[in-house]
């Protein structure tokens, strides 16, 4: 992962950018396999190695597929890139250690969800249970998100403004 | 892409599985890894696919743009639906214990359909933004 993420940021051919990109996706399912937690690399997969390709792919083709070389000088990003990567690593300090089953993580509601989801729902994949109907508001508001997009795309780039009558242009 | 013989047979032997095994991660949510979210883009991807090998225009065709529109805002409805619903039976928002006569059954209902509104929303914004970004260069310049 870390060797896709060099070659990202030193070949300028935006196409083999985001072929590299998908190839980092995937390798981030298969991790989340690894890590037992399928659903997400389900996701990952179907969403970040595949249709992000193909949308990014697309946006090329609108576009152009050559980095254009920076104007501005390389010390101030770097500077940003420096400091934040500091504070994320510092953030990192106070997190328990990896797989420790005393890590506030798993003590808040994890438990809850694990013992009683079964019982209450009776749904045996309990990541469902817990999206669809513990956390229903929050994947009310993912899907609104996504609506949005939707919502978003078609007034930017839709050709809807064709199906009005040609002397509304001029009002609107 | 008319000539691409090999692409165009295998792109047609595949989308019905793809369909097939989107509608599966769909409905077999409940009992296996997947959900709206991943199924709604497994099935946009087929018919991504489709538009890819025999264009926009075709696929266009399969799927009107006013049935996309509709599934959009169709998948949002059904969700926030449920919720009100639920609100209308007695119960809180969201909370699918009321939607039938015992509380696990409600909670299976509910799950489906909230599922379905996402799958729907999901797969019809993924469809649409594809057309919209791919039929953007036929677009006659104003």
């Amino acid at each position: 992962m870390a060797l896709t993420v060099l070659a990202i940021v030193r070949i300028r051919n935006l196409f083999a950018v985001v072929m590299l990109g998908s190839i980092y996706s995937l390798l981030a399912a298969a991790m989340f396999v690894v890590l037992d937690a399928v659903d997400v690399a389900f996701t990952e997969a179907s969403v970040g190695a595949g249709i992000s390709t193909v949308l990014a792919l697309g946006t090329l083709a609108l576009t152009t597929d050559r980095e254009k070389k920076p104007i501005h000088t390389k010390l101030v990003p770097l500077c940003v890139v420096i400091l934040t990567g500091a504070a994320l690593i510092y953030g990192t300090l106070d997190l328990a250690p990896f797989g420790a089953a005393d890590a506030p993580v798993h003590k808040h509601v994890a438990p809850t969800y694990l013992t009683e989801a079964q019982e209450k729902t009776t749904v045996p994949n309990v990541v469902t249970a817990v999206l669809a109907s513990y956390r229903g508001y929050d994947t009310l508001g993912e899907v609104t998100v996504i609506f949005t997009a939707g919502i978003g795309v078609i007034l930017l780039l839709g050709n809807w403004r064709r199906e009005r009558q040609p002397g509304d242009d001029q009002n609107a | 892409m008319r000539s691409y013989l090999v692409l165009r047979v295998v792109s047609k032997l595949l989308m019905p599985f793809i369909l097939l095994f989107a509608l599966y991660v769909q409905f077999h949510g409940d009992y296996g890894p997947g959900g709206g979210f991943q199924a709604g883009v497994i099935f946009a991807s087929a018919f991504i696919l489709y538009a890819l090998i025999f264009g926009v225009k075709d696929a266009g065709a399969v799927l009107p743009r006013g049935i996309l529109r509709f599934g959009i805002a169709m998948g949002v409805l059904l969700y926030a639906g449920v919720g009100v619903f639920n609100l209308l039976v007695g119960g809180n928002f969201l909370d699918y214990n009321v939607m039938a006569k015992d509380p696990s059954h409600g909670q299976h209902l509910g799950i489906w359909l909230v599922e379905l509104g996402v799958g729907l929303t999901v797969a019809s914004v993924m469809v649409t933004i594809f057309f919209t970004f791919a039929g953007h260069r036929d677009r006659p310049q104003e």
